[in-house]
């Protein structure tokens, strides 16, 4: 498990070490919180009987068996697809929501603020409630009813990308302005004297500054894209993305838990290894410049 | 939706301009920039909820799609007086919302306030508090349903066994119980975050002028930490709510909407009826009453929003 530097100019954390009473009610919390994550990952290292034994075993001899099933079915096109679709539909959203949050921050367009309502009033739609639509829309024909074109998407990667895309843009407009925000004006003020161009301006002088929450913003687009799953069930192919690799393994007949616990595992894995090792920006993205 | 207002008009010279020529330019700037993420997010949100609007107004149901044709506001009414579930529903999404945003918000205010103390393992214990975020929605509703709840050989009824007593069978004894623990599962660790940041925002200047004053811990919580937190609170109040009303992978995983109707929420309920009953024209109604409900819960969280912008500016 990665242990993270937490020993930074001690800014806001209490510099004095907790009495042994807090660090363990802390210690028993943490663990009865991550105890589900334990338990799925040890599940998947036994067999399908001992999955179900009670009182459950902690320490155990581990078997293969799970993985070799899980292996068994080419996990790699899906693991493929939900790279693809991630990186693809953050690259996107940076794309797009990088000079919107930057001019909505530094250039202060007219009605900046109904521009960033309406951006964040876009998330407040649940997906489920345009499902319909959507599928009429993706499909090969439309709806020639109401002579509607079809968009051939249904069941493509890239229809996927597209509304992953939509998904994560409001939140990183969101948190890409703040950041924008954060800039110095003396240091904009000072390049424009200097008669910077705004290529220079934003490549040279802003992006670099706020990187950190670049890397935050891009980092919470990827989570959301890989972990999203109800989009991709009802309208991406069975063999899409590593979800729908994941549910395979539910059965209505026999034991499944353990095989379930070790595709679980894989599914969550480089979410959970990328969330661990950017922990401070997670924190600092998701403050999204509350602090300031 | 209607919150959008074109920004297509012409550029005039702000109040502090520095020169006129060069802030007219500015405007321009910041227009085109702003311009291709919006025609984007209107394209692909507003495409789909027109067709919602036109479905709305139609009679049409897969199994019959002879019947199909244009009905007026038959699919409203219908919902609004004569659809048994309609008002069950609203009030599951009330509970659903409203209870799984508190308890993530308290549960997180505590972990946010344990580990922002030093003692040994304080990473570690953060990291494994932070993990439930990351994991992916449909296998942490597994994991739960399964290995968590389950009556025989879940682990919490047999916890619950140990002390003598004998678990209820969660999924159908209390189902929007179940459903609500693991949304606060996931989303607590979210709250920490924010909180967190709120946290270590505060002065250590002002945390020691208190403890020289000789504030207790729990006056130092209660007096100084929690007035600060106030608007991470409200950031993560309505984050959480955003997110949360539109979480449906739980429910489809652990309860497919039941038993009877009692974890259908309004997302779920559209799903539903398009999916299962193959009614679109009453599912794009349904579709409608959402968004226009939204709209009004919307506003409401956008003043908020608002006044935490002018408080950032000032």
């Amino acid at each position: 498990m990665a242990t993270l530097p937490i020993r930074r100019a001690g800014r806001g954390v209490s510099r004095e070490t907790a009495s042994p009473l807090w660090a363990i009610s802390a210690w028993i919390v943490g663990l009865i919180v991550f105890f589900p994550v334990l338990y799925m990952f040890l599940t998947g290292f036994k067999s399908e009987n001992a999955a179900v034994e009670l009182p459950p075993r902690l320490i155990f001899w581990p078997t293969f068996e799970n993985y070799d099933a899980v292996f068994g079915i080419n996990f790699v096109p899906f693991f493929r697809n939900s790279l693809v679709t991630s990186l693809v539909s953050t690259f996107f959203v940076m794309l797009l929501a990088i000079p919107c949050a930057y001019a909505l921050a530094l250039y202060r367009p007219k009605k900046w603020k109904d521009i960033l309502f309406f951006f964040i009033s876009t998330r407040f739609l649940p997906a489920a409630g345009v499902i319909v639509p959507l599928y009429v829309l993706f499909s090969p024909v439309g709806d020639p009813v109401l002579g509607v074109p079809g968009l051939g998407l249904l069941g493509t990667l890239q229809g996927l990308v597209i509304l992953y895309t939509a998904m994560n843009l409001p939140i990183a407009v969101w948190m890409l302005r703040s950041f924008f925000e954060e800039v110095p004006r003396d240091i904009l003020d000072a390049a424009r004297v200097d008669g910077a161009s705004l290529p220079r301006e934003m490549f040279q002088i802003v992006l670099p500054m706020i990187s950190p929450g670049l890397v935050a913003t891009a980092f919470i687009a990827i989570i959301f894209a890989w972990n999203e799953f109800f989009l991709a069930y009802n309208l991406a192919p069975k063999e899409s993305t590593v979800p729908m690799f994941m549910v395979r393994f539910v059965t209505s007949e026999g034991l499944f838990w353990a095989k379930l616990a070790a595709s679980s595992t894989m599914a969550v894995i480089p979410i959970v290894l990328l969330g661990w090792i950017a922990q401070r920006q997670l924190v600092r993205g998701l403050s999204m410049g509350a602090v300031k | 939706m209607a919150v959008a207002q074109s920004p297509a008009q012409p550029a005039v010279a702000a109040p502090a301009a520095p020169t006129g020529s060069r802030r007219l330019a500015e405007h321009q700037i910041g227009r085109l920039l702003v311009l291709p993420a919006l025609i984007f997010a209107i394209l692909v949100t507003q495409a789909p909820f027109l067709l919602t609007i036109l479905y709305s107004f139609q009679r049409w149901n897969l199994n019959r799609p002879d019947q199909r044709g244009f009905v007026g506001f038959d699919n409203y009414i219908f919902l609004l007086t004569r659809d048994p579930a309609f008002y069950e529903v609203i009030l599951n999404t009330v509970i659903f919302v409203v209870g799984a945003v508190l308890a993530s918000l308290a549960l997180g205010l505590l972990f946010a306030e344990l580990v922002n103390h030093r003692f040994p393992g304080r990473g570690i214990v953060r990291t494994m508090l932070i993990t439930p975020f990351l994991i992916m929605p449909a296998a942490a509703a597994l994991t739960w349903k399964n290995q968590m709840l389950d009556a025989n050989f879940g682990i919490v009824d047999w916890l619950i066994s140990l002390v003598g007593l004998r678990g209820p069978v969660w999924l159908s004894d209390y189902p929007m119980l179940s459903v609500i623990a693991v949304i606060v599962w996931r989303w607590a660790p979210f709250m920490m975050l924010i909180l967190l940041a709120g946290m270590q925002s505060i002065s250590e200047e002002v945390r020691e002028a208190a403890r020289v004053d000789g504030a207790t811990a729990r006056q130092e919580f209660f007096d100084i930490t929690l007035p600060h937190l106030w608007r991470f609170m409200q950031l993560g109040g309505l984050l959480g709510t955003v997110f949360i009303v539109q979480e449906i992978d739980p429910i489809f995983m652990m309860t497919g909407g039941g038993p009877g109707d009692a974890t259908t929420t309004l997302p779920y309920f559209v799903y539903e009826k398009a999916r299962e009953s193959f009614d679109i024209g009453r599912g794009a109604a349904l579709g409608v009453i959402v968004v226009l409900m939204s709209i009004v819960v919307i506003t409401l969280l956008v003043r908020l929003l608002d006044r935490m912008l002018e408080r950032q500016e000032a």
